[in-house]
């Protein structure tokens, strides 16, 4: 059975076969899982109509979530698109409404793939959906980027528990903007090295990012740090596709994030004890939901 | 046991929104608790706990829990609606919510009443995973993950060798297994995580031991 723990070892694989990256990443879960690669692709494409099916719903509403914190943002954004008006290119306001529509699908109990955790859904689909629209590519090239962005986050996951509890939004929403880098590079022809190199320019630049969930809900600043991260990839890709590199390699970046996770205090990792959740602000929404939770049921 | 990570659990899976533990873990939860009890049930309540009590509400956790008790998967859109349906389905419900800082954060007790009345309770661990960890009393390691046979029985020498027996003869390989007494010790628990599903045979030869008063075969969850 291929091992594949690292992300030095997943660059020898591929280079010494001669493959891409997302080549290596299917023969690995085909051989892990005992499903053919057939039908790991073709499971990735149904996640990756599953996210297609959100951002479209998403687009389309204005429904606020339960707190009634969020949910018309995206709206916001397209209104403004309209008028033309904007610093965006069109690719740049389609990676950033997809993402809003995405996020705001998943806080209001919409279906969403958590990629890699419902609370950062919205980036890997976005960058890759809206790259994909702008630039004409087709499914195939989709799925292949998805694989990427996937083979990132597993090898993260290998040393970092992806979950803001453990270590910080640094490995939510932190991974997903990394994941989301290196499938642009992907569907971009990139070579292995400029994928790695863009999860690592873009990881690096994460570090330290705290979970500090207003209320304790996947809302404040969850959403919009979706729409920020997303935008955050494009960079990451576009350094890497000009040839800059991480001068730290990424395995030791994991190592990092992991240790600078263990630094993080437990107030600080959607404990909601710490950070934007005990601003004035709020601690006052905080108070005003428990008083809205009493009186609803 | 540490599970090996897949491509699938980075990329997926597909549920319904906002939180993979207090939404996705709560459906899980409450399918599960559903699947061992059995039926459908007239009447169903929820003690919620800790983070699951405090922020359950604007994380959809009691819709959840509920969608899941009437048999709704974690990516089933009509989570959003589970008081309509269990409405529909006359089912009453009834939640509570409570601190108790010896039990995880995300914990939740369920009392099921149809035909008959059980308890479970189970936690939410964290990415969607889940375990239950109580049914009537006696503690199990419930996670979904593997088909599960559940035996509740009166205790008495030579039972765990009368299941593996039939198990064997089965040709069925037992992953892992749990078992539990009551203070008095005179009943018992199994919980049998098995590589392939019971056949139901097997099942109507497990009827037939007497000192058996509760048989359940989980199927795996699909993920």
């Amino acid at each position: 059975m291929m091992k594949i723990g690292t992300f030095q070892e997943l660059f020898d694989t591929a280079q010494s076969e001669n493959k891409k990256i997302y080549e290596i990443a299917q023969q690995n879960e085909s051989e892990n899982t005992e499903i053919s690669v057939e039908s790991i692709r073709e499971k990735v494409k149904q996640n990756l109509n599953a996210m297609k099916a959100a951002i479209k719903l998403g687009l389309e509403s204005k429904e606020k979530s339960i707190s009634g914190l969020c949910g018309d943002d995206c709206a916001k954004l397209l209104e403004r698109y309209k008028s033309g008006n904007s610093l965006f290119s069109k690719p740049y306001q389609k990676v950033l409404t997809y993402a809003f529509a995405t996020i705001e699908q998943n806080l209001r109990m919409g279906k969403i793939v958590a990629c890699p955790t419902a609370g950062s859904c919205g980036i890997v689909p976005a960058v890759i959906i809206a790259v994909a629209e702008s630039i004409g590519a087709c499914e195939e090239t989709e799925i292949n980027a998805l694989i990427t962005a996937g083979v990132i986050g597993q090898i993260v996951s290998n040393k970092l528990a992806l979950a803001g509890a453990v270590a910080g939004c640094q490995s939510e929403c932190g991974v997903a903007s990394a994941m989301a880098a290196a499938a642009l590079v992907e569907m971009y022809n990139g070579s292995n090295e400029q994928i790695l190199s863009a999860a690592a320019l873009t990881l690096k630049n994460i570090m330290g990012l705290v979970c500090d969930p207003v209320a304790g809900l996947v809302e404040v600043p969850c959403v919009k740090r979706n729409g920020f991260l997303a935008i955050y990839a494009v960079t990451g890709a576009e350094l890497a596709m000009a040839g800059i590199k991480s001068v730290i390699p990424i395995d030791e970046i994991v190592d990092a994030m992991k240790q600078v996770g263990e630094m993080m205090s437990p107030q600080l990792k959607e404990s909601s004890e710490g950070g934007l959740a005990t601003t004035k602000t709020g601690l006052k929404i905080s108070a005003e939901l428990a008083e809205k939770w009493k009186q609803i049921n | 046991m540490e599970k090996v990570k897949t491509l699938f659990d980075v990329i997926g899976p597909v549920i319904i929104g906002p939180s993979s533990s207090h939404t996705a873990g709560a459906v899980r939860i409450g399918y599960i608790a559903g699947k061992i009890f059995g039926e459908i049930p007239k009447k169903v309540k929820f003690t919620l706990y800790n983070s699951f009590a405090k922020t359950g509400k604007g994380h959809g956790t009691d819709k959840g829990l509920l969608g899941g008790v009437l048999g709704m998967d974690v990516d089933n859109e009509s989570i959003k609606n589970a008081y309509e349906y269990a409405k529909k389905m006359n089912v009453s419900y009834e939640f509570e919510y409570a601190q108790d800082y010896g039990k995880h954060p995300n914990s939740v007790d369920i009392t099921l009443e149809g035909s008959n009345k059980m308890e479970i309770s189970g936690v939410s661990v964290g990415a969607g995973e889940v375990c239950i960890n109580k049914i009537n009393g006696y503690k199990f390691n419930i996670n979904g993950d593997y088909n599960t046979l559940i035996l509740i029985y009166r205790d008495k020498p030579g039972m765990v060798y009368r299941v593996t027996a039939l198990l064997q003869s089965y040709n069925l390989n037992i992953a892992t297994m749990h078992c539990d007494r009551n203070a008095k010790g005179e009943e018992a628990s199994m919980g049998i995580c098995l590589d392939a599903m019971l056949p139901d045979t097997a099942i109507h030869e497990l009827e037939k031991i007497e000192e058996v008063y509760l048989i359940r075969n989980i199927e795996v969850l699909k993920k």
